[in-house]
């Protein structure tokens, strides 16, 4: 049975939408990246799901946590999920600790919340998780200021607050974005490690191909607020079949190719207040038809395992990513 | 930690005597006290004697000597109308201001901060538009009409309460009123937006995210967060405790020192102006050191080296 | 072949006067840097925050006079900052940086953005200035209808398309782009990668490169210098460095690279924290996040050195190409 259950979930702002029913499910201990550009949605989706979204959104559908449903249930309700059951982690880690509490207060108040520790007690347990994220004499660091740490420091005490509700759930919200190069090593690192000790699930939204692919076991490709296409890693890497997930992975510089010419998906993200009538990347894809333009492919299971949503799929995926390799 | 308060205090002396050296001369280019004191019709030689008695004749840079080695010896001179201290003078008149100010301050930021807060927390409702709407209103009206429609409408039709003087705690209540609808309005209106800024910070969303009931959140997080700007704002309203009443103690004759300053310029009374002035800038230099000790307490960025680092 | 720009010994340095209670103290943004850049050659440069990437590009465009050392552009020495000299030769040299929309005047036109370079350097007016907008505007791949919107009504790409097209109206021959296509999604950012390599095939011009994805730089750059704590530590052609990275920060900055498919197995994870100009460690700066060091690196400043086709800075290399000599 899965551990969270997303059905036919909507957002929208102002009345603009920006979620066009999402249907997602993450098992217990499963690890699934959520892929795509800026505006896609894939953010939204979690902070819909946990109701962290403003006052002005509109939220529809359905989000069942084994089996309890979070969309429209009583805010104390929804409060009680969050961090005890999902945990999440977000893009800017400097700005996402309260600036005028110390580190270690603001990891004790999840600490008191969801395992009813105080005191003594809950101090010693914040300086363990701080060892167990990695800061260094966590012990002495635990009274600084969150602007004494640096940004990769920050995330690390995030994911040790995330960790405070023992979640079954952790989702991480362009975790390593906003950090330098060998420090979203770092992080990755971190998080595929704590997975692998605590058996949580990990939620890893990302426009990071690579990253998805180092941590994930399987991911969803999201454009213009659907899920077009999903599988396991494996499959999704070896044999991308909807055009835009190929072109995603077309348009990214090899680090091992030379100075080929690099193919870029034509055109832009369309405006979520004119989507065209049929597949939002219509617009955009080299197999278009008519159909394309005036019906909206449905997510569907394939034979060859996987869900689509397309009507001209890539029929024979590898072939053409091995000659460009050659 | 010495040093750095050395550095404030040297700066708000600095301060001081910048104020009160363009007081001194502006004050002496601005008219001849013997003329006004004496008036119009004074003989010769009394108008003589009284600039010799002052010091009038002096060039003014020894005027302002002088005024300096006076000020270095905590002298700050007798009123040239009566010849009593003009310290004394002043502070006689501190009491009656600050029984207008102080509640006054009290009630802008007991009413001003929770509305603006209340507002920020139920954005685009009607509570919320109701706290735009009156504090657009509050602070637009300048205070002389306020004065003016409360006298008309509470003293004058109603009869419940008097239009000036001091002789009891009801003769407080509509000078005290006209200062803070003001305020409150301008208090209102920053703590709305400095709570909506804060309330739209990745860490609320941290917070919130923590599972943290929402009461906790505003309690814990952004309140504290929100305090820094906020109080910027209430420092100066501190710092204006004693002159920011002149107008109102004019509408309503109350004997503070905004008439005093009033009745001393017109006479030219320049020590007393002088120890007016002196009084308001320090007040205000303090208000503003208790800002920055303030923003250190609230906020551990701005505090000078960080600890431990 | 002479070089179009040359730096030598480029050191920058800052004052920090951040504490109440501290001494104010210097910082080193970028210390002793020499770099050559050939005519129609694009040189990468990569690295961290704090590496000085970004403080080295502004010295090369001579838009920041350096603390010591020296830029010489067409073998000239770069005018001081504002002079007339300087200003003239704002033409042939050009910054592209990370974000368009800040870069881009909001009330003005796109055609009016473009046309801004061809007023200020009088390059030119009337009908001809119409002309030379619109093939600019379609050179970077623009329609020409967008010529009278503002930046709001674009996209990001297509904002840094006109950032592009404006600093290419004066018609430079030296382009720094610090940080490009940093701020656009991978489908745009390839669109906008194209398009330089085009224009810069095209025309021929040169080109400092200044990015932290080595991807981007690894398909753009001929040359490429890696750089630690506002030093150079290896310097090769970019087939070579990342096919075969010698200094142990190029390796792990190369591995640090998340490739499709190939999971978190043997990545070189670094330890410690980005590195802080404020707190230089003593001799090799990298030492105390490096995996060979010893404390011969920890005493001695390795200098930039040639080892089979390629400058590094690593005490280890040396030491190892002694042996194996």
């Amino acid at each position: 049975m899965s551990f969270v259950l997303i059905r036919d979930l909507k957002v929208a702002f102002d009345g603009v939408q920006v979620l066009h029913g999402i249907d997602l499910e993450i098992a217990p201990g499963e690890a699934v990246g959520l892929v795509g550009e800026s505006g896609c949605g894939k953010s939204v989706t979690w902070l819909a799901a946990l109701g962290l979204l403003p006052g002005k959104a509109q939220v529809r559908g359905s989000v069942m946590i084994e089996g309890r449903e979070l969309i429209g249930a009583p805010r104390a309700q929804v409060e009680a999920v969050r961090g005890a059951r999902i945990a999440m982690i977000f893009q800017d880690p400097s700005s996402s600790l309260n600036p005028v509490h110390r580190v270690g207060r603001q990891i004790c108040e999840s600490l008191r919340l969801h395992r009813g520790l105080r005191g003594a007690a809950a101090r010693s347990q914040a300086i363990a998780l701080m060892d167990m994220v990695g800061i260094p004499s966590a012990a002495t660091r635990i009274d600084l200021y969150p602007h004494e740490f640096s940004g990769g420091q920050c995330q690390r005490l995030l994911i040790a607050m995330a960790l405070a509700g023992k979640p079954d759930l952790l989702v991480a919200d362009e975790p390593t974005t906003a950090l330098d190069a060998t420090i979203q090593a770092q992080i990755l690192d971190l998080l595929s490690n704590l997975r692998r000790q605590t058996g949580m699930a990990m939620v890893f939204i990302s426009h990071d191909l690579g990253a998805v692919s180092a941590v994930c076991d399987r991911a969803a490709v999201m454009y213009a607020g659907r899920i077009v296409e999903q599988n396991d890693i494996g499959r999704l890497f070896d044999a991308p079949r909807h055009p835009y997930t190929r072109g995603l992975f077309d348009a990214i510089p090899d680090l091992d190719a030379g100075r080929a010419r690099l193919h870029p998906v034509p055109g832009t993200v369309p405006d979520p207040r004119k989507l065209p009538r049929g597949c939002a990347f219509s617009a955009r894809c080299a197999a278009a038809s008519g159909l394309c333009q005036d019906h909206q492919p449905e997510l569907r299971p394939q034979r060859q395992g996987g869900l689509l949503a397309c009507f001209h799929p890539a029929q024979e995926p590898a072939a053409r990513r091995q000659e460009m390799l050659a | 930690m010495p040093r750095f308060l050395l550095t404030k205090f040297a700066r708000a002396m600095l301060t001081i005597l910048l104020v009160m050296s363009f007081a001194f001369i502006v004050l002496r280019l601005s008219g001849d006290p013997a003329q006004v004191l004496l008036g119009p019709d004074a003989p010769q030689d009394a108008v003589d004697a009284f600039r010799a008695r002052w010091g009038l004749n002096d060039p003014l840079w020894q005027q302002y000597l002088a005024y300096l080695r006076q000020l270095a010896a905590f002298d700050f001179g007798v009123s040239m109308r009566d010849h009593s201290p003009a310290l004394q003078l002043v502070m006689d008149r501190v009491p009656a201001t600050l029984a207008l100010t102080v509640p006054a301050l009290m009630l802008k930021i007991c009413i001003g901060i929770p509305a603006g807060v209340y507002a920020a927390l139920h954005r685009e409702s009607v509570a919320d538009r109701g706290v735009i709407m009156l504090s657009i209103f509050g602070f637009t009206i300048p205070s002389f009409v306020l004065g003016l429609v409360l006298v008309l409408v509470f003293a004058v039709k109603l009869d419940w309460l008097p239009a000036g003087g001091q002789d009891g705690w009801h003769y407080a209540i509509l000078p005290i009123a006209t200062m803070s609808i003001g305020g409150i309005g301008i208090l209102a209106r920053f703590s709305r937006s400095a709570m909506i800024e804060v309330l739209g910070q990745p860490y609320i969303r941290t917070a919130m995210a923590k599972g943290l009931p929402w009461r906790d959140v505003v309690w814990k997080h952004a309140l504290p967060n929100a305090a820094v700007p906020i109080v910027t704002l209430v420092g100066f309203m501190v710092g204006a405790l004693i002159a920011g009443a002149v107008v109102v103690e004019s509408i309503f004759s109350w004997p503070g020192i905004g008439r005093l300053i009033v009745v001393s310029v017109a006479n030219r009374d320049l020590a007393v102006v002088q120890c007016i002035l002196l009084v308001i800038a320090a007040s205000m230099v303090m208000a503003n050191l208790l800002v920055d000790f303030a923003y250190g307490a609230l906020d551990p960025r701005l505090r000078g080296a960080a600890p431990g680092r | 072949m002479n070089a179009i720009l040359q730096a030598t010994g480029l050191v920058q340095q800052y004052t920090t006067a951040k504490s109440l209670f501290g001494k104010p103290g210097t910082v080193r943004a970028v210390d002793g840097v020499d770099l050559t850049v050939n005519p129609g050659e694009v040189v990468g440069i990569v690295g961290e925050s704090g590496s000085g990437k970004s403080t080295l590009g502004r010295m090369l465009l001579g838009l920041e006079a350096p603390f010591s050392g020296r830029v010489s552009y067409l073998g000239r020495p770069m005018p001081a900052p504002r002079s007339a000299e300087w200003r003239r030769l704002r033409a042939q040299m050009q910054l592209i940086f990370q974000d368009p929309l800040a870069a881009l005047d909001r009330r003005l036109t796109v055609a009016a953005q473009i046309a801004e370079p061809l007023d200020i350097h009088r390059i030119a007016s009337g009908a001809e200035r119409q002309e030379r907008v619109a093939a600019l505007i379609h050179r970077v791949g623009l329609r020409p209808d967008q010529a009278r919107r503002y930046p709001h009504e674009l996209s990001g790409g297509q904002r840094q398309r006109v950032v592009i097209a404006r600093a290419l109206a004066s018609q430079p021959r030296f382009l720094v782009c610090d940080e490009p296509v940093s701020a656009l999604d991978v489908s745009i950012q390839a669109q906008v990668v194209n398009l330089l390599r085009d224009l810069q095939e095209r025309e021929g011009l040169s080109m400092v490169f200044i990015s932290h994805d080595l991807k981007v730089v690894r398909n753009i750059c001929d040359r490429v210098a890696v750089m630690y704590l506002g030093r150079i530590v290896e310097e090769a052609p970019s087939d070579r460095i990342f096919a075969d990275p010698r200094h142990p920060y190029t390796q792990a900055l190369v591995s640090s690279v998340p490739k499709a498919g190939a999971g978190l197995r043997g990545r070189i994870i670094l330890q410690g924290e980005p590195p802080n100009p404020a707190a230089r460690p003593a001799g090799c700066a990298f030492h105390p996040r490096c995996r060979i060091a010893d404390a011969a690196c920890a005493a001695k400043v390795p200098a930039l050195e040639r080892h089979d086709g390629r400058l590094a800075a690593c005490l280890k290399l040396q030491s190892n190409q002694r042996t194996a000599a």
